[in-house]
């Protein structure tokens, strides 16, 4: 172990006491991991509010029935454009930007395993969100089938822009599978002497697991995208029926993709809100083992479910019966973790500062979502549901209040770290009320219209279906406008408040707090003593 | 190995690391290389379970000389034909449906017509459900096998020949055979 410590030594004192560059090439050359992460999350904000304005043209139009304000067409590129953006431009760069910014200091490492690879797999992304949203001003339109772009529709009907959304995504790709081997071998191999990985912190063992996920299917993604470009230009009949293909294989090879992809994009969540909530609770986290496990068979697990995207598109009994059951069997371990939060929080000494609240949203709302994952998962019932308002509500309960709330409730969490000050906790706990009220106003009436019969994905729809919406629309819009006061409140803490001490949080376990705050430009050049 | 090779095999952290990110490479790249393997494996498995309908494309796999023929029970072979969007061609079935014993062969006609005023090219895909009795409904002679070629405004009659085999599971009394007829011009 002796050589490996004197090695970081050496390579790192070099570096010492250097601060950031100046001027605009920082940001461009930068290697250091609490640039590149800092990069990460204002690009993924920047999306949040892209794909954002994208659901209040939606919502509007959806406010009363009828066609008011958008085309058809152009309605479809919203939805297939918002759910896009929001997948690979919001959610997954926030997270990844997480792991830059924490995952080094968490395990003692002085920077990423990869440094230079990082800078490169952060800035592809901003080249590959200008080409997918440059498709909307192209001849024909961005896409319009969809995020989920099954051929033959996004083959044989889609516009000619598909192309370009298929480089995109392409490059999207190829940033996520180096942001995910870094992120593997930064965590195998950096940890300070003494951080074995039973000691790890959850948000390091749940990210670990999810860059598995990452390199297994992004890349099968990748082979889609390339089977469909194939098709469009080179004569192939991947999915093709006519040639001897099948559009059905567009949909196992998608999901066998979009399963693991919806994990990827709750699992640092998990890691998340196990930090926050012993912190607050001022209590341990129960059961920090069967946590690591809980987490690898959800893992493990998303692999053989995907077919329940499909239960309509005509499997035999028996698969229908196989993947039902596979995908109930994941609420075993996902109740395991709820389980543990919970029994965290019980008789703890609790406060309810903003990443506190966030979390404990997270863990209500989350749960809500996961049951009407079980109602889904019932085949015979999911010829009901399939393709309304229901799935609709389902996704967005555990993707709004799962991933986007953990993020908030990480950045509430972290912030008096990366900025050394105090954030406004009065605004803090106004943007958490109005973004809970308005995600909740958003989204579950769309249970109800869901239910009785109302698709996605259509401009338009029954006059019944008139007040829900209504009612949708307005808490959409409250939701939307409420983000502005979080961009408010972040640019407030970076230009000052009150000082942050190097642990601002009385329960907050972790190597990050061991550093001064702000977190100096390079941390742990020596590693750290873990006991 | 002796204890002293040992300690000298200890790897640095840029040679362990290098070789985490190397077996991380080849995981993408074998996972990029599964996705298109799926393709073949997708088609075998379907073809062993007959999951998405789609009947045996070789037709010289059924000896038609080892049938005997199972007077005890009658199947009722339905046939459909369908046009996939934007193929202009009349196309419809003799009868829209005949009545089998297992292993005897039952014989029709699809009628097709090209009323456009260009030479076109169709493929038609059929399909069997239920899926179960997918491996069990024989083409021996059939217009799916190639393409069908029809000069502008020209009608062609096509033969079918099928023979439902008598290994039929007992609860099948109704087969529906469709064909989906694609236009494929453009890829000739």
């Amino acid at each position: 172990m002796s050589t490996v410590t004197d090695s970081v030594d050496t390579d790192v004192k070099a570096h010492e006491d250097h601060g950031p560059a100046k001027g605009l090439m920082r940001w461009v050359l930068t290697t250091n991991h609490k640039d590149i992460g800092s990069m990460y999350l204002w690009f993924s904000f920047a999306m949040f509010l892209t794909g954002g304005a994208m659901a209040m043209i939606i919502r509007a139009e959806l406010f009363q029935p009828g066609l008011q304000i958008v085309e058809p067409g152009f309605f479809n590129q919203m939805t297939t454009m918002h759910g896009l953006i929001m997948v690979f431009g919001a959610v997954m760069p926030a997270f990844v930007g997480l792991a830059n910014w924490m995952i080094p200091m968490m395990i003692g490492a002085p920077d990423m395993a990869m440094p230079r690879m990082n800078n490169w797999s952060f800035w592809i992304l901003p080249f590959a969100a200008v080409m997918l949203i440059s498709t909307l001003f192209m001849e024909g339109g961005g896409p319009n089938f969809g995020w989920t772009f099954y051929a033959p529709l996004s083959t044989d009907y889609g516009p000619p822009s598909t192309t370009f959304f298929i480089f995109a995504i392409h490059m999207l790709g190829i940033s996520s599978i180096m942001g995910a081997i870094n992120i593997i071998a930064t965590i195998l191999n950096l940890r300070a002497p003494g951080m074995t990985m039973m000691k790890m912190p959850l948000f390091v063992w749940t990210w670990l697991i999810t860059a598995y996920l990452l390199i297994a299917v992004m890349p099968v993604l990748a082979g889609a995208v390339t089977m469909m470009l194939m098709d469009i230009h080179f004569g192939t009949s991947f999915f093709n029926a006519g040639g001897g293909g099948d559009p059905v294989l567009f949909q196992h090879i998608f999901w066998f993709f979009g399963h693991p992809e919806v994990y990827i994009m709750i699992l640092p969540s998990f890691g998340i809100v196990s930090a926050i909530i012993p912190a607050f609770a001022r209590k341990h986290l129960f059961g920090y083992t069967s946590m690591v496990y809980a987490t690898a068979s959800i893992a493990f697990l998303s692999f053989i479910v995907w077919a329940h995207h499909m239960f309509t598109v005509g499997i035999p009994l028996i698969g229908e019966l196989f993947f039902m059951y596979a995908t109930m069997l994941i609420a075993v371990p996902t109740g395991v973790k709820v389980f543990n939060w919970v029994t965290t929080m019980f008789r703890g000494s609790m406060t309810f500062e903003a990443p506190m609240l966030f979390s404990i949203a997270f863990v209500v709302l989350f749960t809500i979502g996961g049951f009407s994952g079980l109602m889904l998962s019932i085949a015979p019932a999911d010829f009901q549901y399939h393709d309304t308002y229901f799935v609709v509500a389902h996704f967005h309960y555990v993707l709004v209040p799962g991933a986007i709330f953990a993020i908030f409730a990480a950045t509430y969490y972290w912030l008096p770290k990366w900025t050394g000050h105090m954030y406004d906790e009065t605004l803090a706990k106004v943007h958490f009320w109005m973004s809970f009220i308005g995600m909740n106003l958003t989204f579950f009436p769309m249970h109800f219209v869901g239910l009785a019969g109302m698709p996605r994905r259509i401009p338009d729809y029954a006059l019944q279906f008139a007040n829900f919406n209504e009612i949708s629309s307005i808490g959409g819009f409250l939701f939307g406008t409420t983000q502005f006061l979080f961009l408010f409140i972040i640019i407030k803490c970076i230009r000052g408040g009150e000082k942050a001490a190097a642990k601002p949080w009385e329960g907050a376990e972790g190597l990050e707090w061991s550093v001064p705050s702000p977190a100096p430009y390079h941390t742990f050049t020596t590693p750290p003593d873990v006991k | 190995m002796s204890d002293q090779d040992r300690v000298n095999k200890v790897e640095t952290v840029e040679q362990s690391t290098q070789r985490t990110v190397l077996r991380s490479i080849l995981v993408a790249c074998g996972m990029f290389a599964f996705g298109f393997a799926m393709v073949p494996l997708y088609n075998v498995f379907c073809q062993v379970t007959g999951l998405n309908g789609k009947t045996d494309p070789d037709p010289y796999l059924y000896k038609a000389a080892e049938a005997k023929v199972d007077t005890s029970r009658e199947i009722k072979v339905q046939f459909v034909a369908t046009k996939n969007a934007g193929m202009g061609w009349d196309f419809s079935p003799s009868t829209p449906q005949v009545t089998v014993h297992p292993g005897e062969p039952g014989l029709l006609t699809f009628v097709a017509r090209n009323p456009s005023d260009k030479r076109m090219i169709g493929q038609a895909i059929p399909s069997v459900t239920p899926f179960e009795a997918t491996n069990y409904l024989h083409k021996v002679e059939c217009f799916c096998f190639t393409t069908q070629t029809l000069e502008a405004g020209e009608e062609k009659v096509m033969p079918l020949r099928i023979i439902v085999d008598q290994d039929l599971p007992k609860h099948i009394k109704k087969l529906t055979l469709s064909y989906t007829l694609f236009d494929v011009t453009h890829m000739y």
